[in-house]
């Protein structure tokens, strides 16, 4: 009986293997030769985006933010009168880098032409790795460590960097005179979080912040604070800097407020979203600052249009920075095509080169969602202006 | 007759391990053409290396959990110390062997007996008890080399290997470079792994789990899981093949590690935990405790299955997790429905004429 099922376990698994490779056939032959455009005869483009990031698992809230929020900009575009037309497909990576790589290479196999992605920020380093060796460009709306374009000219960033942030932070404080005792709690089993902490700590003592307490914690799964907090309470810290997600952050503040301790709470961009959390009493997160590159509550019309058409897609969520970091690299990649000659002849790597060349030209810069005059340097970083909001009668107010 | 049934029973354990070699060579040469004719996508191609690693993994795994019967949760861990182990001494040994064969080869050796550490670590103190306790040794082991790791930076200079557990003590000279960075992992890792050497692992592994199972220490080994106390009075050295079995287990996780690590050009230690073991140890009991071949064809098929295709194309992607769940669910169900092994049974009976089933002690 064994051998029975294990022949036939075998046999499956070879059928399976041979299917793989009849289907891929019909997509076939698509490392050579073939090229971006399609031949319509009257002069359509059709370029295809591939979208990589979490849809399923603990980083699902923010893949299916970029996936959407990417979705509404190509509904946008393809509506459009334009000689530009989209396809996208967006593949789950579970945020774990071997699935990722798949997801990367099932988009190869669908002729992608530019990939979008990844969302978070370890998937993304290896795929920047593997699209820099078989050149693709790529543009990430979140992925914000430092690492995911060191040494990669193909890779660019929608998002501040995480040192890039904690510079900004200190300033920040520093310049409104918000604190001059720092109490730092930070997630060391996380890049982002410590990222932004380091940032901040080399950089308080050079604008005359004092860090008198710089605690942390191991995962967004830990659930009591209260040493953390004691320990920034007994060092007399009067502003407790949070480069972390919501989720513990909303732990954090219900802890603080149990404790009766209320300095102020200065958070990153990881605190957006803190609001719509569910079962959180958004009253405990009144006076908390935060750094977010987008207010879903501005009154403008291209936020007030994205969050209508947001809606609509994701069944009445309100879009979070994510999703408008998604909608601007949309239109980051259609406004970089526009510049570029002869689309429909580029096979990817020429596209590759293109888009590099637009992107870093002086003159190339978007206005978006998420800022305004925004440009990149050759390294992949982005330059726009930080925001920092604070929260009042529970609503963003900008600063 | 005695001698002439023991002389059968010797060439059916042979063949049997003959037959294993036999899949996993003929699969290797199929895909091999496959790849050639361009016939395999993208997608299944990148799977290739990850899927020697996660049956070495699998086959390691059974070595201690279906023929020693000791219950291991923390099998990751071997692996994670094999592929960061192997991951710096690849990026150290950079410049002076320049082969990529060979580099992988040393950087693989190294995962072994990293692994192989980590294995009499755990195993000298808590084999000697009775009881789970090395479930719950294991599953600690994991967790604690995946927080050491996660806050370990690793560099090297021209002055040799720094480690520190904060980024600012880590200071290397104009040239050096940071292998390991904390919670962000190993960057930058120059990716060496091929197919070709997850065969040769997956043979070596074969020989070795196949070759120690029908050796004399083998039935010292499987005794133990049978009757302990009939064993120790007979006067088998518990501790002594106890250890043999999981440490060899151990260190071809390291090997395994070594593998997967190099295959990806940048490597996080949280992808090590508590789910990628639970996840091993799912192919191998799918596949059939103590079952070599059945670890193989799990380990294979449970992880191309959500990367198939079919799997990510527009009308299932969005379930396909769920998908997944539910097959593993199925697979449970089925091999373990008394009505359909009956059928089985009897088709296999069929096909053996009236000869005797074997005990389930060896499925």
């Amino acid at each position: 009986m064994k051998k029975f099922i294990a022949l036939l376990m075998a046999a499956a698994m070879l059928m399976a293997l041979v299917a793989c490779g009849n289907t891929s056939t019909n997509n076939g032959g698509n490392d050579t030769g073939d090229t971006t455009g399609d031949s319509a005869g009257d002069g359509t483009v059709t370029i295809k985006i591939g979208g990589i990031g979490p849809l399923t698992g603990d980083a699902a809230v923010y893949g299916v933010a970029t996936q959407l929020g990417a979705q509404v900009a190509v509904d946008e575009i393809n509506a459009m009168d334009s000689n530009i037309k989209f396809e996208y497909d967006f593949q789950d990576d579970t945020n774990v880098a071997e699935t990722a790589v798949s997801a990367y290479n099932t988009l190869k196999d669908w002729d992608v032409d530019i990939i979008y992605g990844c969302t978070t920020t370890q998937p993304c380093i290896t795929i920047a790795g593997e699209t820099f060796a078989d050149r693709y460009f790529q543009l990430t709306p979140s992925a914000s460590s430092t690492d995911v374009t060191a040494g990669k000219d193909n890779m660019f960033q929608m998002c501040f960097t995480d040192p890039n942030q904690g510079v900004t932070a200190a300033d920040y404080i520093s310049e409104h005179q918000l604190g001059t005792k720092i109490g730092i709690i930070y997630n060391n089993g996380d890049a982002y979080s410590t990222g932004i902490a380091e940032a901040f700590i080399a950089h308080a003592g050079e604008v005359g912040l004092e860090v008198v307490a710089t605690e942390t914690f191991p995962n967004d799964k830990n659930t009591d604070y209260n040493v953390q907090l004691n320990a920034c309470k007994d060092a007399g810290a009067d502003l407790v800097f949070l480069p972390i997600y919501y989720t513990p952050a909303s732990l954090i503040l219900a802890q603080a407020n149990a404790m009766g301790y209320a300095p102020t709470f200065f958070g990153a961009d990881g605190m957006d979203g803190i609001l719509t959390m569910e079962g959180f009493d958004a009253s405990l997160a009144e006076g908390l600052m935060l750094m977010t590159p987008f207010n879903a509550d501005a009154t403008d019309d291209a936020t007030v249009n994205f969050v209508e058409s947001y809606k609509k897609l994701s069944g009445d969520v309100t879009p979070n920075q994510f999703a408008a970091d998604g909608y601007d690299c949309i239109y980051a990649i259609y406004a970089a095509l526009q510049t570029i000659d002869g689309l429909a002849d580029m096979d990817h790597e020429a596209l590759c080169d293109a888009m590099i060349a637009a992107f870093t030209s002086p003159d190339f810069s978007i206005d978006g969602l998420t800022g305004s005059g925004m440009t990149w340097s050759a390294n992949g970083e982005i330059s726009k202006d930080p925001v920092v909001v604070v929260i009042q009668d529970g609503a963003y107010v900008t600063m | 007759m005695t001698a002439m049934k023991q002389a059968r029973r010797l060439r059916k354990t042979t063949v049997n391990s003959f037959i294993n070699y036999a899949i996993v060579i003929v699969a290797f040469i199929a895909v091999q053409i496959l790849v050639g004719q361009d016939m395999i996508s993208n997608s299944m191609q990148s799977m290739l290396v990850p899927v020697c690693c996660y049956i070495v993994m699998a086959v390691s795994l059974n070595l201690t959990v279906g023929i020693l019967g000791e219950l291991s949760l923390g099998h990751a861990g071997f692996m994670s110390l094999g592929a960061f182990s192997g991951i710096i001494v690849s990026t150290a040994l950079k410049d002076v062997v320049t082969a990529d064969p060979l580099r992988l080869l040393i950087a693989m050796l190294v995962g072994a007996v990293m692994g192989g550490i980590g294995g009499v670590i755990v195993g000298l103190p808590v084999l000697r008890l009775r009881g789970d306790y090395l479930a719950i040794v294991t599953l600690a082991f994991g967790e604690i080399i995946k927080n050491v790791i996660m806050v370990l930076y690793v560099g090297i200079d021209g002055d040799g290997l720094h480690m520190a557990t904060k980024e600012a003590n880590l200071v290397l000279a104009e040239d050096g470079v940071a292998i390991i960075k904390g919670p962000m992992g190993a960057v930058g890792v120059t990716k060496i792994s091929s197919f070709t050497a997850g065969l040769v692992l997956i043979l070596i592994t074969l020989f070795v789990v196949q070759n120690l199972v029908d050796s004399r220490a083998g039935r010292a080994i499987l005794s133990l899981r049978d009757n302990r106390i009939a064993a120790e009075s007979c006067g088998i050295n518990v501790t002594k093949y106890k250890l043999m079995a999981f440490v060899a287990s151990a260190v071809l996780a390291g090997a395994a590690g070594a593998l997967y690590g190099l295959n990806y050009s940048s490597t996080v230690a949280s992808k090590f935990d508590f789910n990628t073991s639970i996840l091993v140890l799912v192919y191998v009991v799918l596949g059939g405790l103590g079952s070599i071949r059945g670890s193989i064809i799990a380990a294979a098929v449970l992880t191309l299955l959500p990367e198939m295709s079919f799997m990510r194309s527009s009308s299932l992607k969005d379930y396909r997790m769920l998908l997944y769940a539910v097959i593993l669910i199925l697979v449970m169900l089925v091999t373990n429905n008394p009505t359909l092994r009956g059928v089985i049974n009897m088709v296999s009976k069929k096909f053996k004429g009236s000869k005797k089933q074997e005990g389930g002690a060896a499925q």
